[in-house]
């Protein structure tokens, strides 16, 4: 196992609807260390939102509902406002929907500190990981 | 019946001022109802009496309809139409002239002109003139918006079914990848467990593809429907062996109740995706020990399937969503069965062609109940 990337261990919220995403995240993120707590839809993840506390949570936007992403990075930030939020969807090379989290205008109605197009491979993550504890 | 209301552009280019406001005298009240198009087509006229005004309001206005007078002044009507008809804008040119002959007729046909309309007429013979363009080009209209509506939905089915055949591809990938850069440390468990989840999206991508092959075709209509007197009897039973293992894994039982039903002339292949489709759905979304109830009636030349099973229902705001392309019902009940989305919107097709329907009761954790009507 990779002993060299001294990241201490941090406990990460997936919610995502596709169960073997939810499956293979796991499997990498436990295996480097790090603690996983999984959601499948928008009522597990709130469970979880209000109960517990993690370090980093990586939403699915499009769920049960189109928004599920936003309205679950809201419930975070407002329970948990240190904790960082990433968006991931298929929506954006999709649809050409477009949008960030960039701009201050973007920031207040879209309560996420970064947005990722899927599939977003547990590698990226890791990088997140590393990045959000040195800042 | 809805009436849609269309609104045709006109201009009238003529060198006399009196002819341009004749004509717009004419069309202000007039109106037309385009039978096959459903629709009520009132006019807005504008006019040009020279070159200069006639360019001015060409470019800045799509018309649909020119009145165009063949002799001007500065410019020959034959040049303009020429134009015109360059601009590939879609506009119908009906041909003015005092000096009509068969030959100046056939010059302008062969122009582009859709009509001809020779000085001096009667407000009749310009309302019937404009009448017969206006049917044209509201036919046209409705075709083109017609098309369009096709072409967004073929997109929209296109950009779904990539994502639907996507999502398996992406789960069989990852789990490629863990295998790969990872080999060494998984646990025997854990490799089966991905061999295995593999195993059943990939299952799942196939079955996807055989329904879209089912659905298309079923719409293309290219697959000659061969209909005959079939056993229903017989075609019901061979498909409930055909899930008969799915179901004793759970120890789902499938009840089949046939009342005199003999033969009744339908296709054999559309009945069995109805069967198919039916029968392994109230397996999956039934509960374990659950059961699966088979009822087929015939009344006359109206037969009636009804599928019921015992499984976790649908919700009522569901059930609109249910007949839909790639429609999955998604909650934490359904999140784990595997469906391509399309079994419904198919046979929903398919009693189509029957002027039949296909219905569902359902009450949520009792059980749902689909019911098809067709009528030989």
């Amino acid at each position: 196992m990779n002993t060299q990337r001294k990241t201490k261990k941090t406990k990460i919220l997936i919610v995502d609807d596709d169960f073997d995403y939810l499956l293979q995240q796991k499997l990498i993120l436990e295996a480097e260390g790090h603690e996983v707590i999984t959601a499948e839809n928008e009522s597990q993840a709130k469970e979880i939102i209000n109960t517990q506390d993690f370090d980093l949570a990586i939403v699915d936007l499009m769920m049960e509902d189109m928004d599920s992403g936003f309205i679950l990075s809201y419930e975070i930030k407002k329970k948990h406002p240190l904790t960082p939020v990433i968006i991931v969807t298929a929506v954006k090379s999709q649809t050409g929907f477009s949008f960030e989290s960039i701009t201050q205008e973007e920031k207040k109605w879209i309560k996420a500190d970064l947005i990722l197009a899927k599939p977003v491979r547990a590698e990226q993550i890791l990088k997140e990981i590393q990045k959000l504890q040195a800042a | 019946m809805t009436v849609n209301i269309d609104k045709c552009r006109v201009l009238v280019v003529d060198d006399e001022p009196e002819m341009c406001k004749g004509v717009q005298k004419i069309l202000r009240n007039f109106d037309v109802f385009v039978q096959d198009a459903s629709s009520r087509v009132t006019y807005e006229v504008d006019t040009a009496t020279s070159k200069n005004e006639f360019f001015e309001a060409f470019t800045s206005k799509n018309y649909d309809l020119i009145l165009l007078d063949y002799k001007m002044p500065e410019v020959s009507g034959l040049e303009l139409l020429e134009y015109i008809v360059a601009q590939k804008k879609n506009t119908l040119v009906i041909m003015i002239t005092a000096y009509a002959t068969f030959e100046t007729a056939v010059e302008s046909t062969k122009l582009g002109a859709y009509d001809f309309l020779a000085k001096p007429f009667t407000p009749d013979e310009i309302r019937n003139a404009v009448k017969k363009a206006t049917n044209h080009f509201v036919l046209t209209r409705r075709a083109q918006e017609f098309e369009e509506q096709r072409k967004k939905l073929r997109f929209q089915f296109i950009s779904v079914l990539s994502h639907e055949l996507k999502a398996p591809l992406n789960a069989v990938e990852g789990y490629l990848d863990i295998l790969d850069n990872r080999f060494n440390n998984i646990s025997p468990e854990d490799f089966h467990m991905m061999v295995n989840r593999s195993k059943i999206r990939i299952e799942g991508m196939r079955k996807l593809i055989f329904d879209l092959l089912d659905l298309t075709r079923i719409e293309s209509g290219e697959k000659k429907r061969k209909l005959e007197n079939v056993d229903i009897k017989q075609m019901a039973q061979f498909s409930a062996d055909l899930f008969a293992e799915d179901a004793a894994k759970r120890n789902i039982s499938i009840e089949l109740d046939i009342e005199r039903v003999g033969e009744f002339c339908v296709d054999k292949s559309e009945l069995e995706i109805i069967f198919n489709n039916l029968i392994s759905n109230a397996i999956k979304y039934n509960r374990d020990n659950g059961r699966v109830k088979v009822k087929i009636k015939s009344y006359g030349n109206k037969l009636r399937i009804i599928v019921a099973d015992t499984g976790i229902g649908i919700s009522e705001s569901d059930k609109s969503r249910l007949f839909k392309e790639f429609s999955r019902i998604k909650n934490e009940k359904t999140i784990h069965i595997l469906g391509s989305g399309l079994g419904l919107s198919t046979i929903n097709k398919i009693a189509k062609l029957y002027n039949g329907n296909i219905k569902v009761k359902s009450k949520p954790d009792v059980g749902t109940a689909f019911v098809v009507t067709l009528f030989a």
